[in-house]
């Protein structure tokens, strides 16, 4: 079950730890860095139907439980 | 001849064309079964149909087998087949056996994975051998068997021009060079390739997708030192932004297959000057001769229905994956495998024709799962976008540190046999702590047993006791079973009980795993043969 409620400690922290890791970095590179951090972390999550959800939410699409999403 | 001889140039014949009696009747002579296509899945079945005693007669429309090595990779469960069939030895002993895939990214080795991780198997996972060796080792035991009396009737260059299905029955007009004649088949089994002309006839669809890209294969002959493995390259320095391929093959043959790209110039790709310099950028100033090269493309295609009423779908005509897993050939077997003992079944008594129908389920099931599997190979060789181009890159600039990303570098996702989960020939599953391996669908696993393997004793239905007694033989409904009492331990301990202490296996034909229980009970013994010959579908 994929957790949308807020769960970063300090958000501001990830998000400039974040831009940190792309910074210098041309277009290419930025999404070469995003290609190796999906699939780390995805790694790390493990759970398919999780990662589903979190694939369907990225993409736009409605999730099952969650009418909000369009 | 010559007109009838000419499609291909041949590496073997075989079934030269002799004329048939049945060329010169006046009624049509009406036979169980009439395969048209002669290629490994056509004899395969023919092999396994004449040992039960059931008439088949093979059309095909050359009179031997094509030159050229095409498909080269045998997996384990097709040696297993072939073990049972007769040609198994002679296989093994002319191929080159192989456990063993490594990766490459440029010069480094990235990944290696071991096919078959276990001992206790009598064969390897794949042996490599030029598909002329193994048709005709199927022919030659074909041979064999007529000379022991089995009803197999090969007839070469006998081209099938009309295919007309009939409600119990198919009628054909066969055409020779001795003109045309007219023969009817109770079951008619289309194993005639990829581009099926009785697909075609019947006017039924194979829908799938072309992938855009071409290979080129090269079968050289050289001396090299190299390991019988499969080797395979991304972006090595000999074929740079394009993928690379490696494999031995008996009589110093290599199959090198290099990724070209989609949009190329085939011609000037074929030019074997240009093939040589590919060649002696991949193995370097090794003296080699050319034996045969192909450019080809691939596209994953099945039909909706493998059985349309008299007529059912064998092999490609089924079912058509890119090369690469070698789920093509080990998948067609797989079908033979499935259909012989289930048209043998419903020939001759104990099985409803509704068994029939449990091909269908059965290998469209697996069908798919080879189709998935090379898709998603077909899609991390070749991004079809730049998304895919992205994902494959990260997965392999991460595979040299990180174990997580090795198990999705994708270069191949070699065949193993379907287990058929969820076919209504399934009984029960009633043993508890027993491994999810050998669940009633699955192929049963090998282990030694005595001086040899537990498969060899799996050739026909069987009761399986593994530290439970059953009677040495039992006829139930009319199907008889031959009853195994074996010792609770060792590997088939392992891969049979897991934590049970004993238990009763019903093992199908074709070596698959029916239902199994803890103790031999009559009553549910009898209803899961029953569900096996298909009486409850």
């Amino acid at each position: 079950m994929l957790n949308t409620d807020p769960n970063l400690a300090v958000p501001d922290d990830f998000y400039a730890a974040l831009l940190r890791a792309h910074e210098g970095l041309d277009a290419d590179e930025t999404h070469a860095l995003n290609a190796r951090l999906i699939l780390i972390l995805a790694n790390h999550i493990g759970d398919l139907a999780t990662l589903e959800e979190a694939l369907a939410l990225a993409r736009g699409k409605v999730v099952e439980g969650d009418a909000t999403t369009s | 001849m010559n007109a009838w001889a000419s499609r291909y140039t041949r590496a073997f014949a075989l079934y030269p064309y002799t004329r048939h009696a049945d060329q010169d009747r006046d009624a049509p002579v009406r036979h169980p079964v009439v395969i048209v296509g002669g290629g490994p899945i056509g004899m395969a079945l023919a092999l396994d149909l004449g040992q039960r005693g059931v008439g088949v007669v093979v059309l095909d429309d050359h009179d031997g087998v094509g030159q050229g090595s095409r498909a080269i990779c045998f997996a384990k469960r097709t040696l297993e087949i072939c073990d049972r069939l007769g040609p198994g030895q002679r296989m093994v002993d002319k191929g080159e056996q192989w456990n063993l895939g490594r990766v490459f990214r440029g010069e480094d080795e990235i990944y290696t994975f071991n096919l078959l991780p276990e001992d206790g198997h009598r064969r390897p996972a794949f042996i490599n051998l030029q598909q002329p060796y193994f048709e005709k080792f199927l022919v030659d035991a074909i041979r064999e068997a007529q000379e022991a009396g089995a009803p197999i009737d090969i007839r070469g260059c006998n081209r099938v021009v009309a295919c007309d299905p009939k409600d119990d029955h198919v009628a054909l007009e066969v055409d020779t060079p001795d003109g045309p004649y007219r023969v009817e088949a109770d079951w008619l089994v289309a194993c005639d390739g990829a581009n099926s002309p009785i697909r075609d006839g019947m006017g039924l669809g194979f829908d799938g997708r072309v992938f855009e890209d071409n290979f080129l294969i090269a079968d050289i002959r050289m001396q090299a030192p190299f390991p019988t493995e499969r080797r395979f390259w991304f972006d090595p320095p000999f074929n740079p932004g394009q993928t690379a391929l490696m494999h031995k093959q008996p009589d110093d043959v290599w199959r090198l297959d290099f990724q070209l790209g989609w949009d190329i110039d085939r011609q000037a790709e074929l030019d074997e000057d240009r093939i040589r310099e590919r060649v002696r950028g991949m193995i370097g100033d090794r003296a080699f001769d050319m034996v045969w090269t192909s450019i080809y493309t691939f596209r994953c295609c099945t039909m909706d229905r493998y059985v349309h009423g008299r007529v059912i779908f064998a092999g490609d005509s089924a079912h058509q994956v890119s090369p690469f897993g070698a789920r093509g050939a080990n998948g067609g077997m797989q079908d033979a495998d499935n259909l012989g003992w289930k048209l043998a079944a419903v020939l001759q008594g104990p099985a409803p024709e509704a068994l029939i129908e449990s091909y269908h389920v059965e290998r469209k099931h697996a069908g798919l799962e080879n189709i998935r599997n090379s898709s998603r190979t077909a899609d991390f060789l070749t991004p079809r976008s730049p998304a895919h181009a992205l994902f494959r890159d990260a997965v392999l600039d991460l595979v040299e540190d990180h174990a997580f990303a090795r198990p999705m570098v994708n270069s191949g996702r070699l065949s193993a046999p379907a287990s058929y989960d969820g076919s209504p020939l399934n009984g029960a599953d009633d043993l508890p702590g027993a491994p999810a391996r050998s669940r009633p669908g699955s192929p049963c696993p090998d282990a030694p047993l005595g001086d040899g393997f537990l498969l060899d004793h799996l050739t026909e239905a069987c009761l399986l006791g593994i530290g439970a007694p059953v009677p040495e033989a039992v006829t139930i409904d009319g199907v008889t079973l031959k009853g195994l009492t074996l010792p609770a331990d060792g590997l088939i301990a392992e891969r049979y009980l897991g934590s049970a202490a004993r238990s009763i296996y019903l093992i199908r034909p074709d070596q698959h795993v029916a239902a199994r229980w803890e103790a031999f009970d009559p009553g549910p013994v009898a209803l899961a043969v029953g569900q096996m010959m298909g009486r409850a579908c």
